[in-house]
């Protein structure tokens, strides 16, 4: 079975689709920062997929970068996340509501 | 130098309204009121002092050059330079501005001397020696500057400082309310004012007086001008004269402005300002005497206004309504005599005017002050007694403007009657020496029902009336000698020649180098001679006083018993003719009626407008505000549905 580049982007899609399914309905925090990573790879596998396709080396180049952000992402959000819980003792998202309009 | 004149009285109200501002003399006086208010007053009278004595030292030099260049001209910078209208800061001392000078500088000094008397127990005593000053600043500046828009400056100046000193006492409401009033009326006279200053500039090109009227005398340039343009300049400046100097229509203010302490009321409402506009036309002889329409105008109305307000007058119960009605009436005489062009005449009588009412007008404070504060004659009676000063010095106003015989006002009025009646107004001649009657029956019921007679002072304040102090009553026999000898200034040559003096007529000469068009051609027929014109108004004015003395002294109850047979009129005249409600009725309701619907157009539509709005976005908030969840997994889903609506956009498209 010859790989091509509708394999990749299938692959992508669900990665995304997972992760953002993961973002919405997860309560817990850890959970979503994960899944937030999940779309964050999806995106990254596209841009590799269509990278090799065109035999551009852009695709790559924005990749690297990607990944460069979304390590500093889980640091911050790591560390966010450390200091909710200190606060509040709960990682529940759905008790952080200060923003209720 | 002359401008030192005026700046006297300025550096006197600057001083006075730092003391006044910093309390400085309260501090140093530890509130010794005494000492505290002699710096003030000898500040004030002080300035006004200095600058009487310059303006007769100029008015000296003046006498010593010829008749036809007295003039001196000082000027000190251009004040608006601005393409072909230029105007200079300069003052002019000829002879016209020298008698203003003169009775501003000298009656100015003698009322500053009796307020410091008047007003010693007043807490605004800085306060109001700095308006005071401020008024003698701003009406030197008027009489004395060169151009129009000089005077203009010292006629609202005059203007401010009245109104400042008419709500002096500001606490109570209807003081406040008379002094807003005669800003307000004011005003409509000086609209006309400024018009006729425009106009003036318009047609001559300059608002100097040396340049204007050269050139209406200028027969070849006048030629040019349409007529017309004379006339409403003639009356557009009569109109400012007419706010300024009381005259109907606009004389409704005057008799309000009393609420002014009484020195004002002298000073201001009597003596100097209220003549400003008298002097403003005879400055401007030139277009008057070219402009018969306007003559005619001017005299109507100013016979009009001197037998209404002495009818007004007759009937007052208020010493100084009374004395307010008389200035009315009096200001009458004067326009009359500027109308039909006898300006030396007008002027003339401004003099002794000034002399005369400016004593009746401090004697009246004077009383009002023995009676602490009553100003309500039918509350009086028999003071003579007990304040003899006041009561002879009153007395003498009183026969000095009733007109009789070799006292300053005979001479005056017979001289205005006279010229009226040369010139063929003979109507207003009639109604001049009816309203010579009036004035002579209204100031003698004044004078009998304040200090002869029985007393009808309540018990209550008997005790307490006293003769005024020396500050008061000195200033009082310098103008009651005034007011005898005032008039020998400019008796009659006719009168002169029978006593073998010729140009007994100083006044006349002297002013008459400023009086640059005189129609004194005499068009009259002449049924009665000067000596029959005389015996005339000496007639009138026994006829009257002969009335008031049957009247009010040998028969005290006849006056009620009349004014119960002609009650409509009688109250229609204690009621000024309903002037006022008239004014209320035709001005003041349909103005305030508009006032009233543009506030209610204001407050519903556009206020109603702008609150819509706002209305409108807070509601529209409120239905929006229930999306803020504050559930970040709403967030998230909205925003994923979002996204994915986009791009269906996009690729589906």
């Amino acid at each position: 079975m010859n790989i091509g580049i509708e394999h990749y982007l299938v692959l992508s899609a669900i990665l995304f689709v997972v992760g953002a399914y993961g973002v919405i309905v997860r309560k817990n925090l850890i959970i979503v920062l994960m899944s937030l990573e999940l779309m964050l790879n999806a995106s990254n596998l596209a841009f590799v997929a269509f990278s090799n396709a065109l035999g551009d080396m852009t695709g790559h180049v924005f990749m690297i970068m990607s990944i460069t952000v979304a390590a500093a992402e889980v640091a911050v959000g790591l560390a966010l996340l450390v200091s909710i819980y200190s606060h509040r003792e709960s990682l529940d998202i759905d008790i952080l509501k200060l923003l209720k309009g | 130098m002359i401008v030192w004149i005026i700046l006297f009285p300025m550096i006197g109200a600057i001083l006075n309204g730092l003391i006044f501002a910093s309390g400085f003399w309260q501090k140093k006086c530890n509130g010794d009121e005494h000492s505290e208010h002699s710096i003030s007053g000898l500040i004030a009278s002080g300035a006004v002092l200095f600058s009487a004595m310059l303006s007769t030292y100029f008015f000296v030099q003046l006498l010593s050059m010829e008749p036809s260049q007295r003039q001196i001209i000082q000027e000190l910078f251009v004040w608006i330079p601005s393409g072909d209208f230029t105007v200079s800061f300069e003052f002019m001392f000829d002879t016209l501005s020298s008698v203003m000078a003169l009775v501003i500088t000298w009656i100015g000094f003698l009322i500053h001397i009796y307020s410091t008397g008047y007003m010693h127990h007043d807490k605004g005593f800085a306060k109001y020696f700095t308006y005071l000053n401020l008024f003698v600043f701003f009406m030197l500046i008027l009489v004395l500057g060169n151009n129009f828009p000089l005077m203009f400056v010292g006629w609202e100046g005059v203007g401010l400082a009245s109104f400042l000193l008419i709500g002096f006492w500001y606490q109570d409401n209807e003081k406040a309310y008379a002094g807003r009033k005669a800003f307000v009326v004011n005003r409509i006279g000086d609209f006309g004012f400024i018009l006729g200053i425009f106009l003036i500039f318009f047609i001559f090109g300059s608002v100097n007086y040396q340049d204007v009227f050269t050139k209406a005398l200028d027969a070849s340039f006048m030629s040019a001008v349409p007529g017309i343009t004379i006339t409403a300049i003639g009356l557009l400046l009569f109109v400012g004269a007419v706010g300024k100097s009381a005259q109907f229509p606009l004389f409704v203010w005057l008799p309000d402005a009393m609420a002014g302490p009484t020195p004002v009321s002298a000073l201001i409402h009597a003596a100097t300002m209220v003549t400003a506009g008298a002097y403003m036309m005879a400055r401007c002889n030139v277009f008057y005497s070219q402009s018969p329409t306007v003559q005619m105008i001017v005299v109507s109305i100013a016979a009009f206004t001197a037998i209404l307000a002495a009818t007004i007058a007759i009937t007052q119960n208020d010493i100084k309504k009374v004395l307010a009605y008389s200035t009315v009436s009096q200001l009458g005489y004067m326009f009359m005599a500027i109308g039909v062009g006898a300006y030396a005449a007008g002027l003339f009588h401004l003099v002794t005017h000034a002399f005369f009412k400016a004593l009746l007008f401090l004697g009246s404070g004077s009383v009002i002050h023995a009676m602490s504060d009553e100003q309500d004659i039918r509350k009086m009676g028999g003071l003579r007694k007990k304040i003899p000063i006041t009561a002879i010095t009153f007395l003498i106003g009183t026969l000095a403007i009733a007109g009789v015989p070799f006292l300053s006002g005979f001479f005056s009025k017979d001289e205005i009657l006279a010229a009226v009646y040369d010139r063929g107004y003979t109507i207003h001649w009639i109604i001049a020496l009816i309203t010579v009657v009036l004035t002579a029956l209204y100031m003698v019921r004044l004078y009998l029902l304040t200090f002869e007679g029985k007393s009808r002072v309540p018990e209550s304040i008997k005790r307490y009336v006293h003769e005024s102090p020396y500050s008061m009553t000195i200033p009082l026999m310098v103008l009651a000698v005034l007011s005898i000898l005032g008039g020998y200034i400019g008796v009659p040559d006719f009168m002169g020649k029978v006593v073998g003096i010729d140009h007994s007529n100083f006044f006349e000469h002297y002013v008459s180098a400023a009086i640059f068009l005189d129609n004194t051609k005499e068009i009259g027929h002449h049924y009665f001679g000067h000596w029959a014109l005389a015996g005339f108004s000496v007639a009138g004015a026994a006829l009257g006083m002969i009335i008031a003395f049957y009247l009010y002294y040998l028969k005290p109850s006849a006056p009620a018993k009349i004014a119960k047979d002609i009650e409509p009129l009688y109250k229609a005249s204690n009621n000024k003719w309903y002037v006022d409600e008239l004014y209320d009725y035709i001005f003041v309701q349909p103005f305030s009626y508009l006032c009233n619907l543009a506030a209610s157009f204001d407050q519903k539509v556009i206020d109603g407008a702008v609150n819509g709005v706002a209305s409108a976005l807070k509601d529209t908030a409120l239905t929006l505000q229930s999306a803020q969840t504050g559930v970040i997994r709403s967030y998230a889903t909205l925003m994923a549905i979002g996204a994915a609506v986009i791009v269906a956009i996009i690729v589906l498209w």
